[in-house]
């Protein structure tokens, strides 16, 4: 049976931050022509081909900026992290092999591909979603 | 121009990030923790996402050139294969371990966060795993095309 934590329950603040999230994704696709996605982004860095280079700074420049303006003008603090080190650096490997392997991550197959009713994106935000269950449950209620 | 909107975006979307509570790994694990203190805050934020992309999508339905007048690049790919599940697989357990995927563990660096340099890098790292593999694997077999 599922037990739901309402005492950390924040739906306004949700619902406010999914807005902009769409909102984001829907400007580049309207302005750029572009899938939001930020695994296939950041991973084209790796891959760079004359012209293709700029815009994927510009948007990782952004997704900087904000978080150092909010730290900056002492709006928010940084997030604490939940795992040592080596648990951090053991998921960022994963997660970066597994986001390209599966041609994208929670937003490029959660958000954009959900939206668009993508066969493969449905495909892989049912696995995605599946392990990220499975792991946390072994994590925290077996390990 | 174009650049100067892409990083607008950015902007935007990684303030969505940290309001929504996406940006904070122990959000995103009380999201996952479906067996315990369950909490389910950040399946609004993807609703609310969903709607608005969803919106974007239909508007820009069969067209070739964007707004700015760049090409539409949208996925044409419509083959479930291994690739796509075992690497989604792989992410989902990289996610669940530290609740950080890319955007986020981005979105963390620019809050000068130590450990989220630890998973930037080690992110990178695994992206360029991949790409060495993917290339070894296709000099050993016939190429297959990818979306």
């Amino acid at each position: 049976m599922v037990t739901i934590d309402w005492s950390n329950f924040t739906p306004v603040s949700a619902l406010l931050g999914g807005l902009l999230i769409g909102v984001a994704a829907a400007a580049l696709l309207l302005l750029n022509g572009r899938i939001l996605g930020v695994s296939g982004i950041a991973g084209g860095l790796l891959q760079p081909r004359a012209g293709d280079t700029g815009w994927r700074l510009a948007f990782i420049a952004g997704l900087l900026a904000s978080p150092l303006l909010l730290l900056l003008s002492g709006t928010m603090e940084a997030p604490e992290f939940a795992s040592p080190l080596w648990i951090v650096g053991a998921a960022g490997l994963l997660v970066g092999f597994g986001s390209r392997m599966g041609s994208g991550c929670t937003s490029g197959h959660g958000i954009c591909g959900l939206a668009r009713l993508s066969k493969r994106s449905i495909a892989a935000t049912a696995c995605f979603m599946l392990t990220g269950f499975l792991i946390v449950y072994l994590t925290r209620h077996v390990f | 121009m174009k650049n100067i909107s892409v990083f607008l975006i950015g902007c935007c979307f990684s303030l969505g990030l940290c309001i929504s509570g996406l940006v904070a790994p122990r959000k995103v694990l009380a999201f996952l923790d479906l067996f315990g203190a369950w909490d389910p805050s950040l399946i609004l934020t993807m609703a609310a996402g969903l709607v608005v992309a969803g919106i974007s999508y239909l508007v820009t339905r069969g067209r070739r050139i964007s707004a700015l007048g760049e090409p539409m690049q949208i996925p044409s790919n419509t083959t479930i294969d291994v690739r796509l599940i075992v690497g989604s697989l792989l992410f989902g357990a990289g996610w669940g371990l530290a609740g950080v995927c890319p955007g986020p563990a981005l979105v963390n660096l620019g809050f000068l966060s130590t450990p989220a340099a630890v998973f930037v890098a080690a992110m990178f790292c695994g992206m360029a795993l991949f790409q060495a593999f993917d290339h070894w694997g296709t000099t050993q077999r016939p190429a297959t095309v990818d979306a």
